[in-house]
């Protein structure tokens, strides 16, 4: 059992835990992402780790209320416990000094692209983060970043905060600028991922994507995480979450996380009824 | 007395209840059959049958104590050797190792070592056996298993009883490897059969520490230099799905024989909604491959509630890997087999979803390699299986997590540990592996063969090790 040690709400929907688990905060590393399940009969939720702290032994998580496995996450409090919390999975981020990184977080993707860019301005690099929302709400994590980065552009859609703008549009002039740019780390998003992978490609910056697909184990067992990544599959879980963004099929990742919509809804409802305890399946 | 040519029946449940619940399939004999199927025994003194056991098991021994009705002294007999009975009497297949041997087989079927087996085990469990820990110094030497298989959990099981300190280390949320994960619930009950003989380990003495990665969580050098471990066992299996390199393997619809199989045990997907893992089944479903895994992944697929489902296989019934009982149980089930058949591509509709799977009959050529004769394509025999699921079962490979994480242990071309088949020994010194991590995808006996090899190997190394530092 996995105590949570505090939960936040960030902005609508989106929550932040921070839980006592020891062994994984002891091993995490910028990037990875840790596998957990709230009861005996909830699905591995794969999230990446938003930050660590060894000397407290904790992690913390952040997530959208998108799905019903989140929404039902999000209803847990401060004191609870998580049944099963599993890490630190995937490959680290690939950090040394190399010079200028801009960093690119969109929406709830800003929390795991912090402790990336924490670690590449702690490695001595030129931290450029551009951050962007829906609107200024649903902005996270802003001092954090400003804390980490030498720069920090804020976009929104609705101008709510920052420039009105995707993240895409600074993004473009900062390669345009004189500046000597040497990687590009982007997560949000799959759509967002994709038009800054296409953003950077005619520059041949190289950009790294973290990639959220529909996961089991997470360990490499079972192949659902699979990703095609120049013509080839790999498996998230093991040979990521980062890849090149230049070689990503973006597309079929997107089809591919469609895959469960329509089984959302239907488990929504039956967890909705069952708290409301109108449920007459007899079994639970 | 005359004897009698065949094994007595196990009762089943009917065919058309069965193929609508996940309830066990087989069940079990009753105290009658199981006397009147002991009876059959000739006690031979050589006892060949166990000469086919690779944990060898005393099978004329336990076999007389069923008959004799004292089944406390049938299963500690077994137990004596087998951690697992309940499961082996289950999943081995006895038909190609102890009933093969069987003096009775010669003439007509052998005596249902694996059905007494399961009886014995059964019983004790259902009666509530009484297990006492076996207490272990605080000098004691402390033995890590990493993955809690069949492989592991023999290991954990023979070293326990020797005294050691056994610490089991599983990834994932439950014990019991490839027992939860991949033998579907109707073959091997998940809580009732193998949770309850893992928690006869425990009561042993064994810990079971879960949602631990080895070569993340702890590396295998930590576990020996920092946690105080005196000796490592890898039982980590055979993890890592294959695909088959066709077009139209990422369409939606398209599932790993793991994946598959492990949403629907694991987690208990065929309980959706209440459990919330979905999996996805549609109308007419092909499996591809013709091993057990693909028969489990069947079977599974129609309880699910598929219209049809086909088993897609290169080669001819003749060769299917799977055991007999297994292809048996799913013709009875109603599952077609499309034999001579290889899948060239998966189609897809412009959303993404599988919508057939297109093949090409083979004919049987000259013999490969293995001894079976070579799958070839017959000319212009092209044709679209229409389905809208697809589940890859053509095999496994070894998972590379510990492997590539740790210090100087020795990998063969196919990312396989290399160990020696008869202890276990890895290029590590202190560290041993053994099932199918190294020997590539088999069977769960022969991973508990490996395993009880392994254990005595480790037992004399510490024994050494311990000499040396007194």
């Amino acid at each position: 059992m996995y105590k949570i040690l505090l939960k936040q709400q960030l902005a609508p929907n989106v929550k932040l835990l921070e839980i006592e688990a020891p062994l994984i905060a002891r091993k995490a590393q910028p990037g990875q992402f840790v596998i957990l399940r709230m009861n005996e009969n909830g699905e591995r939720i794969p999230l990446t780790i938003a930050d660590f702290n060894r000397e407290t032994g904790t992690i913390t998580l952040l997530f959208q209320e998108v799905g019903a496995s989140t929404s039902e996450l999000g209803l847990l409090n401060t004191g609870e416990f998580l049944l099963d919390l599993v890490g630190p999975l995937g490959k680290a981020t690939h950090i040394e000094k190399i010079g200028t990184v801009v960093c690119v977080g969109g929406g709830i993707g800003i929390a795991p692209v912090y402790p990336i860019a924490r670690g590449m301005e702690e490695a001595g690099n030129e931290v450029i983060s551009i951050i962007g929302a829906r609107s200024k709400d649903i902005l996270i994590y802003e001092e954090k970043m400003a804390a980490v980065s030498n720069e920090l552009i804020i976009t929104t859609d609705d101008g709510s905060k920052g420039r009105k703008a995707l993240v895409t549009e600074p993004l473009k002039e900062l390669l345009d600028s004189d500046k000597r740019i040497r990687l590009v780390v982007a997560i949000g998003p799959v759509i967002m991922m994709k038009f800054v992978a296409e953003t950077t490609r005619p520059y041949g910056i190289p950009t790294i994507v973290s990639l959220n697909p529909i996961m089991v184990d997470g360990t490499g067992m079972c192949g659902g995480c699979r990703v095609l990544v120049g013509n080839e599959n790999k498996f998230a879980c093991v040979d990521g979450p980062e890849f090149d963004g230049h070689k990503v099929d973006f597309n079929v990742l997107m089809s591919r996380q469609r895959m469960y919509k329509l089984y959302e809804n239907e488990h929504s409802k039956y967890s909705a009824e069952k708290r409301e305890g109108v449920c007459k399946c007899h079994s639970c | 007395m005359s004897l009698l040519l065949t094994k007595h029946p196990m009762p089943e449940q009917e065919v058309t209840a069965r193929v609508e619940n996940f309830d066990e399939v087989t069940l079990g004999y009753t105290l009658e059959l199981a006397k009147a199927e002991a009876e059959r025994c000739l006690q031979c003194k050589t006892a060949p049958c166990r000469k086919g056991c690779p944990v060898e098991v005393d099978i004329p021994a336990f076999i007389k104590k069923v008959k004799a009705g004292d089944l406390d002294s049938a299963i500690a007999k077994i137990k004596e050797v087998n951690s697992l009975p309940a499961v082996c009497g289950r999943v081995c297949p006895q038909e190609e190792q102890c009933e093969k041997y069987c003096v009775l087989a010669k003439k007509g079927e052998a005596v249902g070592i694996g059905r007494l087996e399961r009886y014995a085990a059964d019983t004790a469990r259902n009666k509530g056996e009484a297990i006492t820990a076996i207490e272990c110094s605080a000098a004691a030497q402390k033995v890590a298993i990493i993955g809690s298989g069949p492989a592991g959990l023999t290991v954990a099981g023979d070293l326990a009883k020797k005294g050691y300190k056994v610490t089991v280390f599983e990834a994932l949320h439950l014990p019991g490897g490839v027992l939860m994960y991949g033998i579907p619930e109707f073959r091997l009950p998940k809580d009732e059969v193998v949770q309850a003989e893992i928690n006869n380990l425990r009561k042993l003495g064994v810990e079971i520490i879960v949602n631990a990665v080895i070569g993340s969580t702890f590396t295998v050098d930590e576990l020996m230099e920092k946690e105080g471990f005196d000796a490592v066992f890898i039982g980590t299996g055979a993890g890592l799905p294959h695909f088959m390199e066709i077009p139209g393997e990422n369409l939606n619809g398209v599932y790993s024989a793991n994946e598959f199989l492990t949403r629907c045990n694991l987690m208990k997907a065929y309980r959706f909604p209440q459990s919330a893992t979905p999996i996805h089944v549609g109308k007419r479903v092909a499996v591809v491959g013709g091993g057990n895994v693909a028969m489990d992944g069947a079977r599974t697929a129609l309880r699910l509630g598929a219209e049809q489902v086909s088993i897609v296989y290169r080669r001819s019934e003749k060769e299917l890997p799977a055991r007999l009982e297994e292809v048996h149980h799913a013709k009875e089930e109603g599952i077609e087999f499309q034999l001579l058949t290889a899948p060239t591509a998966v189609l897809g509709n412009v959303d993404g979803w599988v919508i057939g799977l297109q093949c090409v009959r083979m004919e049987l050529g000259e013999p490969d390699a293995s001894g079976r004769r070579r799958p070839v394509e017959a000319p212009n025999s092209e044709f679209v299986l229409d389905v809208d699921t697809v589940i890859i079962a053509i095999g496994q490979g070894p998972n590379p997590l510990v492997q590539s994480t740790t210090k100087g242990l020795k990998t063969n071309k196919k990312g396989n540990i290399i160990a020696d088949i008869d202890n276990g020994a890895t290029s590590k010194p202190g560290v041993f592996a053994g099932g199918d991590i190294v020997t590539g995808a088999a069977t769960v006996i022969l991973a508990m063969g490996a395993g009880k090899k392994a254990a005595a190997a480790i037992d004399t190394y510490l024994q050494g090790k311990k000499e040396c530092s007194l």
